[in-house]
């Protein structure tokens, strides 16, 4: 049985993890093509998180609005940094590379979680409330305390570990088609945002998540490394809270903003799973 | 207070891999950095990383290349030491899982760069650098090595003899972001400075927001000299309106550079009329700026870069990366339209000065990584050579650090009395406001390791007291992006004597200002306005001695171009630009250029692409 992604053509059947990808582009579209025809105002209106556990008037979280000058091509980060620079230069956010690379800006923006440097103002209803990422402990405004999330990362044993090794001066090698196998899977940039959105993390404060499950799959289909090293990664994501947990409820790959399809790849290591039960029947 | 053999400070591809490299060779070592590692620089890095892999290919051939990229200001015994490394390097990340991108025979793919004569850049994708820093990061994990994340540096704790070569470095002192606490870091060993560039001095950059040079700042001001300031490569083809980088890989692929006209004008105006859009990024960025300020350019702003004749298939193979940053970042489809793309400040080829081993001149205290200069990038690197330079030389760092003996090394580091002094006259006075004369003695530098960085503790604590006890005064933000401005106006790709002093007078009133910068928030938690405000000085610091650096040297050299100067000065000119702070009152001086390497030779030769 193929559980492979049909990349022909001709093939009429989508996977799941296809029509999600291309549901989210067409949303994306119709909101571009709404936003088009509206008389852009001066100014955005944001309300914005505030919490700070040491100062006597934010210990108790509270919105606060902020207006700030439009220009095209804004995004959330830079109202966010326009905000803060021009009225209140306590506001707190990270952020570090405005590019959608360091991850560090993951933010809950209009209910939906998202990169702020990534996210068009223009593609928004206003007035656009930001907050920080759910089911996280929030340190203070818009920061979260990631420590949970490095922690879930760090349980799948993220590094490669190959059985073998050829001499210090040979490469290994790796099919094209292996590469292009992981190759979504490695473009993670630890963001936290489909940890956040998923129902079943929110629950179970043990189960592994999406982001460490893909890392996982970086490695286990990764074919440098080997049977015996691939046999204990099956151990590791076969664990009580790890893929089984899954419901297919797609919240991960619907705010993933590198759009790895999470779901599919989690499926996918369920079937391995099984695969590897049913051999030693 | 904290302590182990080795401390590094920033988790970027310079620090993780001398972490590493410390680790293996037997020491405690620790990462201290302002972001979690994930979220460095090294990351955003696109296009690859130059070795010498292949037959056909040799490690000569890239040290040629690379000082003649340099426009001969490199020193050819860390150019020898790179590119004879380089490949060892680049099995080693592979032999940690780096997803290279790969031929069909399954080995590791290379492909053409700018300044280079062999097609010798491997590469993933154009996401090399994110994946050069998550392989390396995991590598780290690996290991159980400590990582001291968001907490931001802001001190060295080194000796205090009047002669900056007798100093000794024992360790550090920094702010838990989280919690605000300050604390001592003691180093057994060393502390290595691998913090990166420093773009946020100018405001078109495709630098990270956190890229500020604290290392360059902190080591300059410990009296460790800084070298070649002034050449700043600015990349030809980032993105208008956000500074976004758009990888050379695309130029390397195939992809064309057009003027309005509809012209390649890098062989239509004879710029590179050989190697065309693939000359070295100096060139193709006076190209660029040239044909925008002839009338050429489109929206007098910007050019064109075409890569849809490769065809959907090869981008999304090899350049996928870059349609999606050109969609999110310029709501341009790249697959049907071409880049507007202008030139944006991108990597300083300048910085801690160091020898082949990462030693600066204070015992103890090392530099790798963007943050220093060896130097091997000399007045212009080539594309490719950043991400080796972090690995060859991270590693080497880490290695000494940890106490491994690498042969003694061809180049001097530190103050030279006999050196020849600059002759510059500078329009206003740089340097503190107000210098300190003396600043409190520990018993003459015979104190003990504990005692110095608990000094340092105490003394960056009264410093956070002080700025956070303030009541109103001068918004930091005001301040930096004035003097980015004003980088960015006048000590840009083309520069003239009047303009840098303009710059200059800038930046001596940001100085003044500053005395009187202001933090709004009184919080411990998490405070980014008081980690701006301490960052914001550091800027300062690399904005003043760029511009210096830039007046001073009266001639065309690589990346440095002066309108009243338009030709590189051989005779004259091969030498580097050294800066020592002098506790407050900085002095410049020269150190001449090696142009000698182990058995050969590099004869200055004029630079055709």
């Amino acid at each position: 049985m193929s559980t492979e992604t049909p990349d022909t053509e001709t093939s009429e059947v989508a996977s799941p993890q296809t029509r999600r990808l291309k549901a989210k582009a067409a949303r994306k579209a119709e909101r571009e093509a709404a936003s088009e025809g509206e008389i852009e105002g001066e100014t955005v209106e944001l309300k914005i998180f505030r919490y700070d556990p040491e100062i006597a008037d934010k210990q108790e979280p509270r919105f606060d609005t902020f207006y700030v000058p439009r220009f095209e091509g804004m995004t959330v980060l830079d109202a966010l940094m326009d905000a803060r620079d021009r009225y209140d230069t306590t506001l707190t956010f990270r952020h570090s590379c405005r590019q959608a690379v360091c991850g560090s800006d993951a933010l809950f923006v209009n209910g939906s979680q998202r990169l702020g440097c990534k996210t068009q103002i223009a593609d928004l209803q206003e007035p656009v409330q930001i907050e920080p990422l759910p089911h996280r402990p929030v340190v203070k405004d818009l920061v979260v305390d990631m420590e949970h999330f490095y922690d879930q990362m760090r349980s799948v044993e993220p590094f490669f570990d190959p059985d073998d090794l050829p001499p210090a001066d040979q490469q290994q090698h790796q099919t094209p088609e292996n590469r292009e196998k992981v190759k979504t899977s490695t473009r993670c940039i630890w963001c936290g945002a489909c940890m956040s959105s998923c129902n079943i993390a929110a629950g179970d404060n043990q189960y592994l998540g999406p982001a460490a499950i893909n890392k996982a799959y970086r490695f286990y289909f990764d074919e440098r490394e080997g049977e015996q090293r691939q046999k204990e990664r099956l151990e590791i994501i076969e664990q009580e809270h790890g893929v089984w947990r899954c419901q297919t409820q797609f919240s991960c790959t619907e705010v993933c903003p590198k759009d790895i399809p999470l779901t599919e790849h989690i499926q996918e290591l369920k079937r391995e799973a099984v695969k590897n039960n049913l051999k030693f029947w | 207070m904290y302590e182990h053999d080795v401390l590094v400070v920033g988790g970027g591809g310079a620090g993780l891999r001398a972490a590493i490299a410390a680790h293996e060779a037997g020491a405690d070592v620790a990462i201290v950095s302002k972001l979690h590692p994930v979220r460095s620089h090294t990351g955003a890095a696109e296009g690859g990383i130059n070795a010498a892999l292949q037959a056909g290919d040799s490690w000569e051939d890239h040290a040629y290349d690379t000082m003649k990229g340099s426009d001969y200001l490199a020193d050819a015994p860390a150019v020898e030491t790179f590119a004879q490394t380089s490949p060892e390097e680049v099995i080693q990340l592979e032999h940690w899982g780096m997803p290279f991108s790969r031929e069909e025979d399954g080995t590791v793919s290379q492909r053409p760069f700018g300044g280079l004569s062999f097609p010798r850049t491997t590469y993933a994708g154009a996401e090399t650098g994110h994946h050069l820093l998550h392989t390396l990061y995991e590598q780290v994990v690996k290991r159980g090595i400590e990582v001291y994340q968001e907490w931001f540096v802001t001190r060295l704790a080194v000796t205090d003899e009047d002669d900056p070569a007798e100093r000794t470095a024992h360790g550090i002192v920094a702010i838990d972001t989280k919690t605000g606490e300050v604390a001592g870091f003691k180093a057994r060993n060393g502390v290595i400075l691998a913090t990166g560039g420093a773009g946020q001095a100018y405001d078109h950059t495709t630098n990270a927001v956190a890229n500020t040079g604290d290392g360059i700042s902190m080591a300059y001001r410990a009296g460790v000299p800084i070298e070649d300031m002034e050449m700043i490569q600015f990349h030809p083809t980032t993105l208008p309106s956000t500074g976004v980088l758009i990888t050379e890989g695309v130029r390397g692929e195939g992809g064309r550079l057009f003027n309005r006209h509809g012209e390649r004008f890098m062989f239509e105006y004879g710029y590179a009329t050989n190697d065309g859009e693939l000359a070295s990024r100096d060139v193709v960025s006076r190209a660029e700026l040239t044909e925008v300020n002839e009338g050429r350019g489109i929206e007098d702003e910007y050019v064109y870069l075409d890569m849809r004749h490769l065809g959907e298939e090869r981008i999304l193979d090899r350049l996928e990366n870059i349609v999606h940053l050109a969609e999110d970042f310029e709501g341009v489809n790249a697959l049907e339209q071409p880049m507007p793309v202008k030139p944006g400040q991108h990597y300083m080829m300048g910085g801690i000065e160091t020898n082949e081993n990462g030693e600066t001149c204070i015992d103890g205290l090392y530099a790798a990584g963007e943050c220093a200069c060896v130097s091997l990038h000399g007045a212009n690197r080539l594309g490719g050579n950043a991400l080796p330079d972090l690995f060859v030389f991270g590693s080497r760092a880490g290695r000494h650090a940890a106490g491994e003996d690498l042969g003694e090394p061809m180049i001097q580091v530190g103050p030279d009395e006999d050196a020849e002094r600059a002759d510059v006259e500078w329009p206003v006075e740089p340097g503190e406001v107000e210098p300190t004369v003396s600043e409190p003695a520990t018993d003459g530098g015979s104190a003990d390791a504990d005692a110095v960085v608990d000094d340092a503790v105490e003394a960056e604590r009264e410093h956070i007291e002080d700025l956070l006890a303030r009541e109103d005064g001068v918004k930091h933000m005001e301040i930096r992006k004035k003097v980015q401005q004003a980088m960015t106006q006048w000590v840009n790709v083309f520069r003239e004597e009047e303009g840098i002093e303009k710059a200059l007078e800038e930046i001596r009133e940001a100085r003044e200002r500053y005395q009187d910068v202001y933090v709004a928030d009184k919080s411990r938690t998490y405070n980014t306005d008081l980690q701006h405000t301490l960052e914001t000085l550091a800027v300062l610091d690399v904005a003043e001695s760029i511009a210096m650096g830039a007046l001073a040297r009266t001639e065309f050299r690589g990346a440095h171009w002066r309108a009243e100067h338009q030709e590189r000065k051989d005779d004259e000119w091969i030498k580097h630009t050294m800066l020592s702070w002098n506790d407050g009152e900085p002095e410049m001086w020269y150190r001449p250029v090696l142009l000698k390497g182990k058995d050969t030779e590099y004869e200055p030769k004029e630079r055709h692409y």
